[in-house]
């Protein structure tokens, strides 16, 4: 079922590296609407690659080249970089694998949180504040007035992803990049960032582009999946059950299932995978 | 083949003295894969660490193939159990060539040259012999890891402690190693201990699973009861229901 | 038997001969993106090379007086003008060459290994010994070493020998602090872990395993400080307190033709020349050699 308005717009994106030429993406296409999109792919598939490329964070040896870039019906590639620092605070967002990286490491979680309010609305410090300890109880955080006053190293993984949406939630993206995260988490809290992060993006109306190595995490969450290799994309799906490239279904049948135990896990036969990609 | 009693790890002193693992107790028979299961800082890799001897901060009684073994270890039983490591970048010295990472436990232990057995160490875990050439950072994550493995079986232990040997790699590169490991422990007879978070795993590998929780076991499982997704505490049932979403 | 293990021997050989080579390659190709390390290291190989040939480089001996000749301009017959013994002044460079590179190797293979066997046995035994270690470091730390290296000239007696005793002293605390940073992060790394399970003595992991670790830096830091030694040496030589006269130590130079600065620029400014290019050689050596050995502080 397709969004009815597109927020972002990809064709024929290309990322190349330095002069070596080696395309870590290669021709990939498609639209993002007001949905969730998994970008499913294993380490050098080019799917970090990919959500950076489009965010416009590559570092200047990337080559990124695109027939079609579109964002909200304006073209990307062109803006300079002034437009898209303020583009990427407000209208696109990104949540990284790490929060303990992403935060401020010297500034407590209230100042951070509180900096976001006022970066983004005209109100005082003290509604900033207010503002902020809103937004924390809202990403579900109890004891709001205590963990303001900690910094980014004292808080837990969770904890401090939830931190990260809830400065989110103060923007309203249109698009939020999500890389890997939930992998340097804990099982049980998974469930729940991909709770808050699933009502985020339905309250705004915005689009999710989730990016993992978890085929199952997303297909599970995600409307629809792209399966990269490679740099390609092999596969677009609905459904894991529909997934006919041999590289898809490789993936599913290497994830060892507790309620299917087998004696040997089926590994990828790569050099059949390339052929095919090769004739294609 | 391992037997563990009343094993309690602290760390700090006085006021700051924390108990992270709490008087556990188990024992695992030969041949027997015993799994741990829980999140960060429930004191998983501290049991392992205690038993391979990398901690000395625990009280209690562990065996090791029957052999009462002290905080200090001696060369002999050292040998009993080798560990692999989560990190295969971190768990090979970046300056040493494969063949020196393969040959080094046989030289430390001063019982032969080591050189002699590289090739064979590394066919064991299905690496080319031209390997023993390279620099660890010219090896995939999953290469390094079959090192590792081949490293921690130089000195031809009876167990083997695994210390989340997968959670860096690939599930394709994962399933590769788990399928290696599998096939070692039929070929030698091998004991492991594998801890992990990832309860699917610990699934796949194990006889029985044991779910620790702030220092204590709170939950056994048996292989049928992971089939069958039977738990008896409420906790392996979150662990269960989050590893499926 | 033995001439299948002679055999072997004789293939070891040679693989650790083309293994270096490869080694070196790698490293050329990566020096010739740094030109202006490449120039630092084109400098030192001139300044080595002029140290060995010195006799057969020079166009006058360094110390016979010429009385009728004084304070020459620099002209073709005497590059770099004479000074006030009428010593042709390119000469005494040339041969000073060889005194400020014996004193930079001598104080480095001094520094070198005192320094990184302090700081990597503190940092690896740690307790006590680091305690007591590091504390004796910061004390030798806190003398300034101009003054210090002073202090022992003039208790030990003016000499070349003396200079390098005084520098080396004050040289090695930064060194030790440094490999001993090193040895503290190398310590809690997994392969050392590994290696202590497989029962690695003590002795095996700090020279196997944690030195190999720390070697890099240590060697960029040495180069880094090369410079220094230089020009400590040379200001000991400037306070008399180095290398004695005749013998052509570049401090010493400047330091006698101070007096002639007005009327004669070059008996002070050609050594003073020497000094500024060699330690700009040593110091740019140094940050090339810091991004070829050091993979975290490259330049991306």
């Amino acid at each position: 079922m397709p969004a009815p308005e597109t927020i972002l717009s990809v064709r024929d994106l290309a990322v190349r590296f330095g002069r070596s030429g080696v395309r870590a993406v290669d021709g990939v296409s498609f639209d993002l609407g007001a949905e969730r999109l998994g970008i499913v792919g294993e380490s050098g598939s080019g799917k970090s690659t990919l959500g950076r490329a489009i965010m416009r964070l590559l570092p200047p040896a990337a080559n990124v080249e695109a027939s079609q870039l579109d964002f909200d019906g304006a073209p990307l590639l062109t803006r300079p970089e002034r437009e898209m620092r303020s583009l990427r605070g407000n209208r696109m967002a990104l949540i990284m694998q790490d929060p303990r990286y992403s935060l401020n490491p010297v500034l407590t979680v209230g100042k951070q949180v509180s900096e976001a309010a006022l970066l983004h609305q005209r109100i005082s410090k003290k509604d900033a504040t207010a503002k902020a300890a809103e937004m924390l109880a809202r990403v579900r955080i109890s004891d709001v007035e205590r963990v303001m006053g900690l910094y980014p190293h004292q808080i837990s993984g969770g904890m401090g992803q939830r931190v990260m949406i809830a400065m989110m939630l103060l923007a309203r993206p249109r698009l939020v990049v999500a890389d890997e995260p939930t992998s340097a988490l804990d099982v049980s809290v998974r469930g729940d960032v991909l709770k808050l992060l699933d009502e985020l993006v339905r309250e705004n109306n915005s689009g999710l582009m989730l990016i993992s190595h978890d085929i199952r995490m997303v297909a599970a969450f995600c409307q629809r999946i792209l399966v990269m290799y490679k740099g390609r994309v092999v596969e677009t799906l609905t459904r894991l059950e529909d997934a006919q490239h041999p590289y898809t279904r490789g993936l599913v049948a290497a994830m060892p299932d507790p309620r299917r135990p087998v004696r040997r896990l089926q590994t990828l036969d790569r050099s059949a995978i390339d052929s095919l990609e090769a004739r294609s | 083949m391992i037997a563990v009693e009343n094993l309690s790890v602290s760390f700090g002193s006085d006021a700051k003295r924390r108990q992270v693992v709490k008087n556990v107790n188990f024992s695992i028979a030969r041949g027997e894969t015993l799994g741990i299961v829980g999140e960060s800082g429930c004191g998983k890799s501290t049991v392992l660490r205690s038993l391979a001897g990398l901690d000395r901060h625990w009280t209690g009684d562990i065996r090791l193939d029957g052999k009462p073994v002290d905080r200090e270890r001696s060369l002999e039983h050292l040998k009993l159990a080798q560990m692999v490591f989560q990190d295969p970048y971190g768990s090979i010295h970046p300056r040493h060539r494969i063949e020196r990472v393969l040959a080094e436990p046989v030289r430390a232990m001063k019982i032969g040259d080591g050189w002699d057995r590289v090739a064979a160490a590394l066919e064991q875990v299905g690496l080319p012999a031209s390997f023993a050439e390279r620099f660890p950072h010219e090896l995939s994550g999953g290469q390094r890891q079959r090192v590792a493995i081949a490293r921690a079986l130089m000195l031809e232990p009876q167990i083997l402690l695994l210390d989340e040997p997968t959670s860096a790699l690939d599930v394709s590169v994962q399933a590769e190693v788990l399928n290696l490991l599998s096939d070692l422990r039929e070929e030698r007879g091998l004991t492991y201990l594998l801890v992990s978070h990832d309860l699917s795993v610990i699934a796949h590998m194990c006889d029985r699973v044991l779910v620790m929780k702030e220092g204590e076991f709170v939950d056994e499982l048996s292989s049928e009861d992971l089939a069958s997704g039977t738990t008896h505490h409420p906790y392996s049932t979150t662990l269960f229901e989050a590893s499926y979403i | 038997m033995s001439i299948a293990t002679s055999a072997g021997k004789q293939n070891k050989a040679s693989l650790v001969l083309s293994r270096t080579g490869r080694g070196l390659k790698g490293a050329l190709s990566k020096l010739s993106r740094e030109p202006v390390g490449l120039f630092g290291f084109i400098v030192l190989a001139i300044l080595v090379i002029v140290a060995i040939f010195a006799p057969l480089l020079a166009p006058y001996s360094a110390t016979a007086q010429n009385l009728s000749n004084t304070l020459q301009p620099p002209s073709w017959q005497h590059l770099a003008g004479t000074d006030e013994f009428g010593r042709d002044i390119l000469s005494r460079l040339i041969y000073g060459t060889r005194i400020t590179i014996q004193t930079v190797m001598a104080v480095t293979l001094i520094v070198g290994p005192v320094g990184m066997l302090v700081g990597i046995i503190a940092g690896f035994v740690g307790g006590r010994t680091d305690a007591i270690l590091m504390r004796f470091t910061d004390i030798v730390l806190s003398f300034p070493s101009l003054i210090l290296a002073l202090a022992f000239a003039a208790a030990l007696g003016a000499g070349l020998e003396t200079a390098i005793v005084a520098i080396s002293l004050t040289g090695w605390p930064p060194i030790a602090r440094l490999a001993r940073a090193e040895t503290l992060i190398v310590r809690n790394t997994d392969y050392v872990a590994a290696a202590r399970l497989y029962g690695a003595s003590p002795m095996r992991l700090l020279f196997l395993y944690i030195a190999p670790m720390c070697i890099p830096s240590v060697v960029v830091r040495l180069t880094l400080n090369m410079a220094g030694i230089i020009l400590t040496a040379a200001a000991l030589g400037f306070l008399g307190l180095g290398a004695q006269p005749p013998a052509p130590e570049w401090g010493a130079m400047i330091s006698s033709g101070r007096q002639f600065m007005l009327d004669s620029w070059w008996v002070a400014v050609m050594p003073g020349l020497a000094i500024l290019l060699t330690s700009l050689a040593f110091n740019l050596v140094g940050d090339a050699l810091r991004d070829i050995l050091d993979p975290r502080h490259a330049r991306s």
